[in-house]
Formats: structure tokens, C-alpha cells, sequence
């Protein structure tokens, strides 16, 4: 097993240079993009609340994705599932950031807009469901059994990725106070052109973002899983020394 | 041996094992009426007789729910007394058919205590439904059926944590709030007869086959975890 240098790569500055680039320039196209007809400046939180709702209905399925690796590579490859665990903990604590942080800008603006931090809505419902599902993740995580957590959460990952898509349809049959999907929503959807590219320099930076800390929550995972096998190893050669 | 025989063994054995003693029917049913009166001081059924028909499918869900996450722990409990659950692991017997049995026999507890509990609460909330009320004899055993196999599930899986009876509503509620949503939604269509509860039946109905269907092929990577 190999041992970790304990060093910050260079591509990974690098990398991280570049995020931050991307993101004053996201930062800069939000606030001199066109003041929007109705809401006046309001409307920019917009730019950050879209990218972290959006991209927070990625993760879930990396999430899940990973899960299944990992139940696959379980038994014939221990070192490979470990690595998949490790990107699966990363994903779900992913979710919960950017679902906490779509979650709170979407309260300040609505609040600003409709006067009410909260509504029952289908899309603020379905969304808090979906919060919900993944701190239960990370709860279970906490609470399970060393050497049991991995198969555990791997199982209520693909639970809670089967649960989404019913979640979203039947809340929306619940439901109709958010306003239609901005994009895709039919023939009145779509934003002003000259608001397009602030919104993709903004989903940009944040799937940069999101991938910065995705790997850095990684290699912090991996480094204690093999903390945790140096201990376990450590402890076996002292039984085995006592035995002799 | 087939694999419904080993299903009805399973099943045989848990009902057996409850007429013994009866303690999970009778700590639910207790725990259940409890429910309804502490929910009746918060609401007041007597003096807002439309607002109790429209949140009494909730009131009886949520009963129903609360009693039933005290039992499933108990469901599971038994198998960790001397070992039998290591002994399950052992058997070449599909280990889904352990669990089939076990939800069946769940489900079994939790419709007995729904059966005497909704005249009870018919009658505490002053109740008569304005829909057609033999259409809750779809909807109840189908939201029971989804409550208890992902309960009966999630049971197992709370058996390999640390506060296992705390664990088990926290990771139990997030996944069956649709399944949930459509049982309230489609009692209440019944009790208030405003609208049909047609298309939750149909989401109560498709949520009981996926999850049924994770359940039963994920429960050995549960048995199996360590």
C-alpha cells in the first residue's frame, strides 16, 4: 500500500488557481449582467442559486454510482472498493453542501421576492426531501459499526438515489409557488441572451468548485482509511508477536 | 426446499413467536392509541369537524407509523438472541426469504393493530368518510405493506449501528416520505370524498413494487455487511 507524500500536488494548485479565476469572472458577469425587468438586482442571487440546485441533483447519482461500484468490487477487490467508498462519502457530503447552500440562498430570495422564507411548494419540497435523504446518509455514516459502514450507506445510497425520481414526481402532483423551470420549461422559458453567459461562467465555477472539493474530501478519506489499516495491521503483528 | 415454503417458515415462525407473547401487537396498540389522544389535545377534534376529517388520514398514518418503527426494531431483536442471526448467515437458504417472511409477519402485526385502531379512532375523532370508505381497504394494506417493507429493511440495517432505535426512524422517514405523502393524500381523498384517491393509489402502488424489489435483492449485502 502505497503512502501518502502528504503533499499538495502542483496540477491541484493549478487547478484550483484556475477555479478561482473562473469564479471572479463568474462573480464579475453576475453583477454587471442587465438588471432583470421585475426584479431589479434581486434577481442575481439567481446566478448562485441555480448552479448549486442544479449541480446538487449531480452528485446523488456519483453518489449512487460509486455505491454500486462498490457493492460490485466488494469481495474481489478490496483496494478498488475502498477507493469507491471514499468518492462515495465525498459525493453525499457534496450534496449536502450545495443542497444547504441552494437551500439558503433560495430562502433569502424568497423571501426578498414572494415575502416568505418558505413554502410548501412541489420544487421546495421535493428539494428539502432531497436535503433530508443525504444528511440521513451522512448520519448513518456516523452512527454504523466500523468495517459495516461502507455496505451499509452503499445500500441507502441506491435507496435514496430510486427514492428521488419518486419524490419529484409525487410532490409534484402534491404541489404546484416556485416558478416554472427557467430552462426547459415550455415556450416562455429561457432567460434574456445577455444574461446566458453569466449564468454559464456562474455553473462553471461551480462545478469547478464542486470537483476541487470532491477530490480534496477524497484523498482526506483515503488517507484515513489507510490510517485506519496501518492501525488495524499494526494491532494484528502485536497479537501475533504476543502469541509467539 | 422451494423458496415460498421458506418464506411461509420464516413467516410461521415470527407469528408463532408474537401469539407467545404478543408483546409487539400490544406495545403498538397501546402506543398507537397514545398517539391519537396526545394528537386529539393538539387539535381539538370535537370543535373543527371539517378540519379533523382533512387531517385525520394524517393523524392515523402517522399513529400507525410511530407504532410500528417501536415494533420492527423488536422484529429484528430476536434474531440477534443466541446468535440466530449468525446461524440465518450460515444456512445456504436465500437470505431474502428471512426477510420476505420477517416484512410479512410485520405486515400482519401492524394491519391487526390498524384493524382495532381505526373504529377506535372513528369514534374519538367523530369520524364518518364522505368518500367511498371500501377504497381504504386498498389504500391502508398497500401503505402498510410500504411502511413495513422498507421499515422491516431499514431494521436490519440499523442492526449493524450504534443507537440502532435512534438510527432507524432518522434513515427510515427520508426514504418512505412519498410513500407517506400518497397514503395521507389518498385516506384523506376518502375520508373528505373531495377528490379520488386514484392516482396515489397508483403512486402507493408503484412505490411498493420498487422498493419491495430493492429490498429483497439488496437485503444479503445487508445480512452479509461486515
Amino acid at each position: 500500500m502505497k503512502t501518502s507524500s502528504g503533499r499538495f500536488p502542483k496540477w491541484a494548485s493549478a487547478y484550483f488557481l484556475l477555479t478561482m479565476v473562473v469564479m471572479a469572472i463568474g462573480f464579475y458577469e453576475a453583477m454587471t449582467a442587465p438588471k432583470e425587468a421585475t426584479m431589479g438586482n434581486l434577481y442575481r442571487v439567481f446566478f448562485y442559486h441555480f448552479p448549486h440546485t442544479i449541480l446538487s441533483f449531480v452528485f446523488p447519482y456519483l453518489n449512487c454510482a460509486a455505491a454500486m461500484l462498490y457493492l460490485l468490487w466488494r469481495n474481489k477487490n478490496p483496494e478498488r472498493a475502498a477507493k469507491a467508498d471514499a468518492f462515495a462519502v465525498a459525493s453525499a457530503e457534496l450534496t449536502v453542501l450545495y443542497a444547504s447552500v441552494g437551500l439558503a440562498t433560495g430562502m433569502l430570495w424568497g423571501r426578498a421576492a414572494w415575502g416568505i422564507w418558505w413554502a410548501w411548494d412541489a420544487r421546495l419540497t421535493t428539494y428539502l426531501l432531497l436535503w433530508l435523504l443525504y444528511v440521513s446518509y451522512v448520519l448513518l455514516r456516523r452512527f454504523s459499526a466500523t468495517g459495516q459502514t461502507a455496505a451499509v450507506s452503499a445500500v441507502l445510497a441506491i435507496f435514496a438515489a430510486i427514492d428521488i425520481p419518486i419524490c419529484f414526481e409525487s410532490i409534484r402532483w402534491w404541489r404546484t409557488q416556485h416558478p416554472a423551470p427557467v430552462f426547459g420549461g415550455g415556450a416562455d422559458s429561457g432567460i434574456d441572451p445577455t444574461m446566458v453567459s453569466a449564468v454559464l461562467w456562474n455553473v462553471a465555477a461551480w462545478l469547478m468548485w464542486g470537483i476541487f472539493i470532491l477530490g480534496l474530501r477524497y484523498a482526506v478519506e483515503r488517507r484515513l482509511q489507510r490510517k485506519a489499516a496501518a492501525a488495524s495491521a499494526a494491532l494484528m503483528s502485536e497479537y501475533t508477536l504476543e502469541a509467539r | 426446499m422451494s423458496y415460498t415454503r421458506l418464506v411461509l417458515m420464516h413467516l410461521r415462525k415470527d407469528l408463532r413467536l408474537e401469539w407467545r407473547t404478543k408483546d409487539s401487537i400490544n406495545g403498538m396498540l397501546f402506543f398507537s392509541l397514545l398517539i391519537v389522544v396526545v394528537l386529539a389535545m393538539a387539535f381539538d377534534p370535537g370543535a373543527h369537524p371539517v378540519m379533523t376529517r382533512e387531517i385525520s388520514g394524517g393523524v392515523l398514518s402517522i399513529a400507525v407509523l410511530f407504532a410500528a418503527m417501536t415494533a420492527l426494531n423488536q422484529s429484528w431483536a430476536r434474531e440477534t438472541q443466541n446468535h440466530v442471526l449468525d446461524a440465518h448467515r450460515m444456512s445456504p437458504a436465500p437470505a431474502s426469504a428471512l426477510f420476505v417472511g420477517k416484512a410479512l409477519a410485520n405486515f400482519v402485526f401492524v394491519s391487526a393493530v390498524e384493524l382495532v385502531l381505526a373504529p377506535v379512532f372513528a369514534v374519538f375523532y367523530n369520524l364518518h368518510p364522505l368518500g367511498e370508505a371500501w377504497k381504504l381497504l386498498v389504500i391502508l394494506p398497500l401503505g402498510t405493506w410500504c411502511l413495513v417493507v422498507n421499515g422491516t429493511f431499514f431494521a436490519a440495517l440499523s442492526l449493524r449501528t450504534r443507537h440502532r432505535e435512534t438510527l432507524l426512524p432518522l434513515v427510515l422517514l427520508p426514504v418512505s416520505m412519498p410513500a407517506l405523502l400518497a397514503l395521507i393524500q389518498a385516506t384523506t381523498d376518502v375520508l373528505t370524498g373531495e377528490f379520488e384517491p386514484t392516482l396515489w393509489i397508483k403512486v402507493l402502488f408503484a412505490y411498493a413494487v420498487v422498493f419491495t424489489t430493492a429490498c429483497v435483492l439488496l437485503f444479503e449485502t445487508i445480512l452479509h455487511a461486515d
